[in-house]
């Protein structure tokens, strides 16, 4: 279950050398919506499969972002959580920024397993 | 009887055939099991019958273009029929001059081996000349229709027409040039012998008084005449005009119930060249009408695919549609384009499409249902909370014990994932449903959302009874388990693209709102009703372009007025909702509010 809120977040700092910046650029080609992205998090609020489990769209596509695909998955398979989204839509319905975020987890996907391979 | 100028025909006649069968019996090769063990088990039934008389009447009479617009059925028709009864009168006429047999060329060029036959031939040989004049003057006023279309095709009810490449241009070329020849290369002959019907003799008197009657020029008019059938014959099986022939193979593998399968298969093969991108796909399609963005309708989608086009440019064609159904619905050759969209997605997304994520899903635990309904809200009515609070009403009033599926957490019926081609993470969700709702024992299966009813109904293949809640609330209503008092409201209704042109379902949301409203029709219904625009088909729509969509919609349920708008669909619903003056109400709610007590 995903507890969304307003918790305390831990410090963290990002090695700007490891990042990769590069699969932020693609995302926005492909999706050129997600650059109105406030991370308000209404995405994440709603999502069937946050639900269930601690899938949070909202970090992942920060971290995405941000080159930390690393953190994204335990597993080698980088997609692994993103593998969970059922792509109901109600998370592009929510957005208050109209950003389609079903492309943006299709995208996503796409993104890393290209990466992988 | 032989003359040199029937070579370019008979090679072209050659040519065509096998190529054609060679075509056709590599992809007949490639019918997929289930496929070819319906071909087998129906090949010599009696669907033989109604398959014939579809062919007759879509092939030649195209008795759907007919319907979607009088003049533009009439001009395929004349080409289409008229050409066909030219051949045929044709063939007659050689018969009877004849008896004893023929080259088979000899009946496409008769006037030419047998000029006299008007004169000194048999009684019937004046009435057949008259006849085929008369034909030939059927077949020109389709070509007048035709090539008035291309210069102005409003007239002919298309706002858009499709934009062919430089082969199909060619082969069309060569076609328009065929009827012209033919009565040149007749009068030609009429201007020397006098023989022929009433048009061809008048052209042969206008020949002769302008000085070319002469066997020289008369032979050149012949050759020219080949040459142009010739080259249509050849260029056939490479351009659109393979549909001619392809139409009919593929009528008579539907009717023997062959469909589409989840990759690209033997019938698929048929169906891309069945289309004879005629551009009636394209006026419909609200990409095109409220986005103007003209690449991507049914036809671009099969020609790319069959002219193996960029792999990039197949994938974007293929995204970007709201996967609405209308293109579907008013295509005259009856493709299916849906199932081909999603070949063409799983293909582009097949390194994804894993199926790992859904085992959190297995936590989810049954309910024993036995004697209830199981009531399935759907991911959207999450967001539309007040149509899952009506439906719990009106299930109450109806004394329907029933379970609320996903009351709890939101399963997703998987329709979104078949959409974009994600087949395998479709079918593991699906599975997982399945084992819920077999386990719950329900009775029937009640959902709110056409998406999810639409997978329900095809994909699932329950034992039990699957509907809509317009079903549900019109069966309660005729059954008498809940009396409604019409409230007198003005009401306009909007299909939802899944529910009407998905699964047929027009006539139940209707008696529903009559049954408790005022039913307004509008002027963009049934299955012509415009998506709403939040259709959850496309990926790569951004919400200013889903909004025009929605606006032309909104127009559409506005224009007559209306105190209210009713929809079925809690997508729909909360895509009409915003920036609308009328209010928006599912059926459940309007139905909810008026239950006498």
């Amino acid at each position: 279950m995903n507890r969304f809120g307003f918790q305390i977040s831990t410090a963290r700092s990002i090695d700007l050398d490891r990042a990769d910046a590069k699969l932020r650029q693609r995302l926005l080609e492909a999706v050129p919506s997600y650059r109105y992205c406030i991370g308000c998090g209404g995405c994440t609020a709603t999502c069937s499969a946050g639900a269930f489990t601690d899938f949070n769209i909202r970090k992942t596509h920060f971290l995405f972002s941000r080159g930390e695909v690393d953190k994204l998955s335990p597993t080698p398979m980088p997609d692994v959580d993103l593998n969970k989204c059922m792509l109901c839509g109600k998370c592009t319905l929510v957005c208050p920024r109209g950003v389609n975020t079903r492309g943006l987890i299709m995208q996503m996907r796409q993104l890393l397993v290209n990466k992988q391979s | 009887m032989f003359s040199f100028f029937v070579i370019p025909f008979c090679l072209g006649v050659v040519a065509l055939l096998v190529i054609s069968i060679l075509k056709y019996y590599h992809w007949i090769k490639q019918f997929d099991r289930k496929q070819q063990a319906l071909v087998r088990r129906n090949i010599l039934s009696w669907k033989f019958v109604p398959a014939l008389w579809e062919m007759f009447r879509e092939c030649l009479l195209h008795w759907r273009i007919t319907k979607h617009h009088v003049l533009l059925g009439y001009m395929h028709r004349s080409l289409a029929f008229g050409w066909f009864l030219l051949i045929v009168v044709g063939f007659v006429q050689a018969m009877v001059a004849y008896p004893e047999g023929h080259h088979f060329y000899v009946a496409i060029f008769f006037n030419y081996f047998e000029p006299r036959s008007t004169v000194s031939g048999s009684a019937a040989m004046p009435f057949l000349a008259h006849l085929m004049d008369a034909l030939l003057l059927y077949v020109f006023s389709g070509l007048t229709l035709a090539i008035l279309k291309r210069f102005w095709s409003k007239p002919l009810g298309m706002k858009r027409t499709t934009r062919h490449n430089l082969t199909d241009r060619v082969a069309k070329g060569a076609l328009w040039c065929i009827f012209p020849l033919r009565l040149l290369a007749e009068g030609a002959t009429a201007s020397i012998y006098g023989n022929g019907g009433f048009l061809v003799l008048a052209m042969g008197r206008l020949m002769q008084q302008i000085g070319m009657a002469d066997p020289i020029v008369e032979y050149q008019f012949w050759m020219l005449y080949s040459l142009a059938l010739g080259i249509f014959f050849t260029l056939m099986p490479f351009t659109r005009y393979m549909h001619i022939f392809t139409e009919v193979f593929l009528i008579y593998f539907r009717k023997m119930g062959l469909r589409d399968s989840n990759t690209k298969s033997g019938y698929t093969l048929f169906e891309l060249s069945a289309c004879s991108r005629c551009g009636i796909c394209i006026d419909g399609c609200p990409i095109n009408r409220e986005l103007n963005i003209t690449d991507i309708q049914g036809v671009y989608l099969l020609k790319a695919i069959r002219n193996k086009d960029v792999y990039n440019r197949i994938e974007d064609i293929s995204k970007m549609c709201m996967v609405c159904g209308r293109c579907s619905t008013e295509c005259p050759v009856g493709i299916d384009l849906e199932p081909i969209r999603r070949q063409v997605r799983a293909e582009h997304v097949k390194e994804i499409d894993r199926t790992e994520g859904y085992q959190y899903l297995k936590s989810v635990h049954s309910f024993n249902a036995v004697g209830r309904v199981a009531y399935f809200g759907g991911c959207m009515s999450h967001l539309t909370p007040s149509i899952t609070h009506a439906m719990e009403q009106i299930f109450e009033a109806a004394g329907q014990s029933y379970w609320h599926m996903d009351g709890e957490g939101t399963l997703c019926c998987g329709r979104p994932l078949m959409q974009q081609g994600l087949v395998k993470q479709a079918e593991e969700l699906r599975n997982l449903n399945r084992r819920i709702i077999k386990k719950s024992n329900a009775t029937m299966l009640v959902t709110s959302c056409p998406i999810c009813y639409q997978t329900f109904l095809h994909d699932y293949k329950l034992d039990i009874p699957v509907l809509h809640h317009s079903q549900y609330i019109d069966m309660l209503i005729q059954r008498g388990k809940i009396k409604i008092e019409p409230s007198g409201k003005r009401v306009t209704y909007h299909d939802p693209c899944e529910l009407g042109r998905g699964c047929g379902v027009y006539e139940e949301p209707r008696h529903v709102v009559a049954a408790a409203a005022t039913l307004l029709p509008t002027q963009e219904e049934r299955a012509k009703s415009l998506c709403c625009g939040f259709n959850l088909g496309n990926t790569s729509i951004d919400s200013n372009q889903q909004t025009p969509i929605r606006d032309a919609a909104l127009r559409n349920l506005l224009d007559p007025n209306p105190d209210l708008i009713a929809t079925a669909c809690p997508m729909c619903k909360k895509a009409l909702t915003h920036a609308n003056r009328v209010a928006v109400e599912d059926i459940a709610e309007i139905v909810a509010k008026q239950i006498k007590k």
